[in-house]
């Protein structure tokens, strides 16, 4: 064999092998979301969304608590996050826009991004569970919008970066002070991009497990105290997956099916915004 | 220096509420850091930085700790993922880039996105159900009789496979840090300039010669960023590895056998640390985590900034 031959045997070999290595990125996807849905379908009753847990190893429970303390931590996480997030965005994007001040902190919150969740956990219960002494959804909540706030800041940056600044300036022609550019005339401008980045988030906390399991820890009756312990779906899964029960295991099942769904459906959602808007 | 406007009120006033919300990132990063430092000061008095890097205890009833055995579990299943998990991110890039035709490129790109949005328990789950029992029945098996006999390589391959190991825990981990290098590596290589290419096809170099010699090199900084953004992200993951590591503290040769990570100690003894010891070196490993992946993921955005000014010129 020359060696044109040999150059071009050798690029049709490592083209394949990337080929094959595309086509192993479809496969797992494939393969891990057909098993979710395909457990999962089987595992939707009503009595999944209906009932509460019952006593361990009868049958019939379901998981309202958990879906119901879900909500609850996540909305209230929300709350928290998104204005910090959306404000700080804003000083990054408009006051400081330009400054080493800003740049300085945009890098922190790109490092906060991927902190590991679980440490966030850790930090959150030695501030608001160790000095209390129990387990409470007020601090599951605080752990969500910690892991939250970085990514809508970022985001939130962005997307006012992307706002023409002769827009600004055209207000500013007309007399209006600074804030009141940005809330009626940037904000206006990035309304879009900041409700995507929004709602991506929230898909980013909903499916966080490791900060939830030493703040809210987990509640096997139904609660909707924020002072006490309480039921999360992700931590009800881990419970349920590792415990010995087949029922549980099926509950778990479902539990994953609602979760992956609704966190596949907001990403695809916000995607598309984003392409539909800004291309 | 930002620009605060003192002579208007509700401006000023705005402006200082922004700042402050901005400023909540840093205090969150200070926050935390002090408060682990602050938690883990008994086992830290007690146990040294030396010492307590060192030791392979890990004994709750005798109270005495040590991190080596989790950091050994954190070092080995993050290596091995990156290790299978490069070349696939990189192969996918490839693909998308060079290979795929214009219509496929699209729906790739947004496939591996939803691998990267699927949360860390349902990876755990699906590993812990389906995954383990296919690794010890068919892969692990097959792994022991092809290369558990060649000397010191066949050391990785011993014991009983029974898929609740270190391997199995490295394969999920590694599906779920492909997404981060590959789009990283796919944005980067995007941007190496069409013309340089056509140069290099123009005196005659092969599709595989032109990745190799022109676009990996221009994007090598863009991939070491990614790299170590899967690496911060492979340190920290919790949940996909709490199910199929076994939590066990040992340092072993064989993939086949349990291990612990300072992620999968924390989720699975913090809530029954009963002494003040025990915590404290709980919050010890937090503290160690914490710093190594803060450094990690700073060098990340150090390459990805690095690539940006590089591309941007």
């Amino acid at each position: 064999m020359n060696i044109d031959q040999k150059r071009r045997v050798e690029s049709i070999i490592a083209l394949s092998l990337s080929t094959l290595a595309a086509l192993s990125g479809l496969f797992w996807l494939v393969f891990i979301l057909g098993d979710v849905l395909v457990r999962g379908i089987g595992a939707l009753k009503l009595a999944l969304f209906l009932n509460d847990p019952t006593p361990a190893g009868v049958a019939g429970g379901g998981l309202r608590n958990a879906f119901i303390g879900q909500l609850m931590i996540t909305g209230v996480a929300t709350l928290i996050g998104v204005p910090i997030g959306v404000l700080g965005g804003t000083f990054l994007a408009e006051y400081a826009r330009g400054t080493k001040l800003a740049r300085s902190i945009s890098i922190l919150s790109d490092i906060m991004v991927s902190v590991p969740s679980i440490v966030v956990g850790t930090f959150i219960y030695a501030i608001m569970v160790k000095p209390i002494g129990h387990f409470n959804g007020w601090a599951g909540a605080a752990a969500l919008a910690v892991i939250m706030i970085p990514v809508v800041l970022r985001t939130t940056e962005d997307m006012l970066s992307l706002v023409p600044w002769t827009l600004r300036e055209a207000a500013f022609a007309l007399g209006a002070p600074y804030y009141k550019v940005i809330i009626q005339v940037v904000y206006r401008g990035a309304a879009t991009g900041i409700l995507t980045g929004i709602l991506l988030s929230i898909a980013r906390v909903a499916g966080e497990t490791a900060p939830l399991l030493f703040t809210s820890f987990n509640n096997s009756f139904m609660s909707t105290d924020m002072r006490g312990p309480l039921a999360s779906l992700t931590a009800s899964i881990f419970q349920y997956a590792m415990g010995p029960y087949e029922d549980w295991h099926v509950q778990a099942w479902g539990a994953s099916f609602v979760i992956t769904v609704f966190i596949l459906l907001i990403t695809i959602a916000g995607r598309l915004i984003i392409k539909w808007r800004y291309k | 220096m930002p620009i605060i406007d003192r002579r208007n009120t509700f401006d000023f006033t705005f402006s200082l509420i922004t700042a402050f919300a901005s400023a909540v990132v840093v205090l969150l990063i200070a926050g935390i850091l002090v408060v682990l430092i602050r938690e883990s000061s008994l086992s830290l008095g007690q146990f040294g930085v030396v010492n307590f890097l060192k030791s392979t205890d890990w004994d709750p009833v005798k109270e005495n700790f040590g991190a080596a055995t989790t950091i050994f579990g954190t070092f080995v299943t993050t290596a091995l993922a990156l290790l299978i998990a490069i070349p696939i991110a990189i192969g996918i890039a490839i693909f998308v880039t060079e290979i795929s035709p214009n219509f496929l490129k699209e729906p790739i790109g947004i496939a591996i996105e939803l691998l990267a949005a699927i949360p860390s328990i349902i990876y755990g789950m699906w590993g812990l159900f389906t995954l383990a029992p296919i690794m010890s029945k068919y892969i692990e098996p097959i792994l022991k009789k092809s290369l558990g006999s060649i000397p010191l390589v066949g050391l990785l391959f011993t014991g009983t496979p029974m898929g609740i190991d270190m391997l199995t825990a490295s394969v999920i981990m590694s599906i779920m840090i492909i997404p981060f290098t590959a789009s990283i590596s796919r944005d980067s290589f995007n941007l190496t300039p069409e013309v340089v290419k056509e140069s290099a096809y123009a005196i005659g170099a092969t599709k595989w010669e032109v990745v190799k010699n022109v676009v990996l090199p221009y994007s090598k900084l863009g991939i070491y960023g990614g790299i170590s953004l899967s690496l911060g992200r492979a340190l920290g993951e919790t949940m996909a590895v709490a199910f199929v590591l076994g939590n066990n503290h040992q340092i072993t040769a064989s993939l086949f056998n349990a291990a612990a990570t300072i992620t999968v100690t924390l989720a699975n003894e913090f809530t029954e640390a009963d002494k003040d010891i025990y915590l404290s070196s709980l919050f010890y490993l937090a503290l160690i985590l914490f710093i190594i992946s803060f450094i990690v993921l700073a060098l990340a955005k150090f390459f990805l900034l690095k690539a940006e000014r590089k591309y941007s010129r």
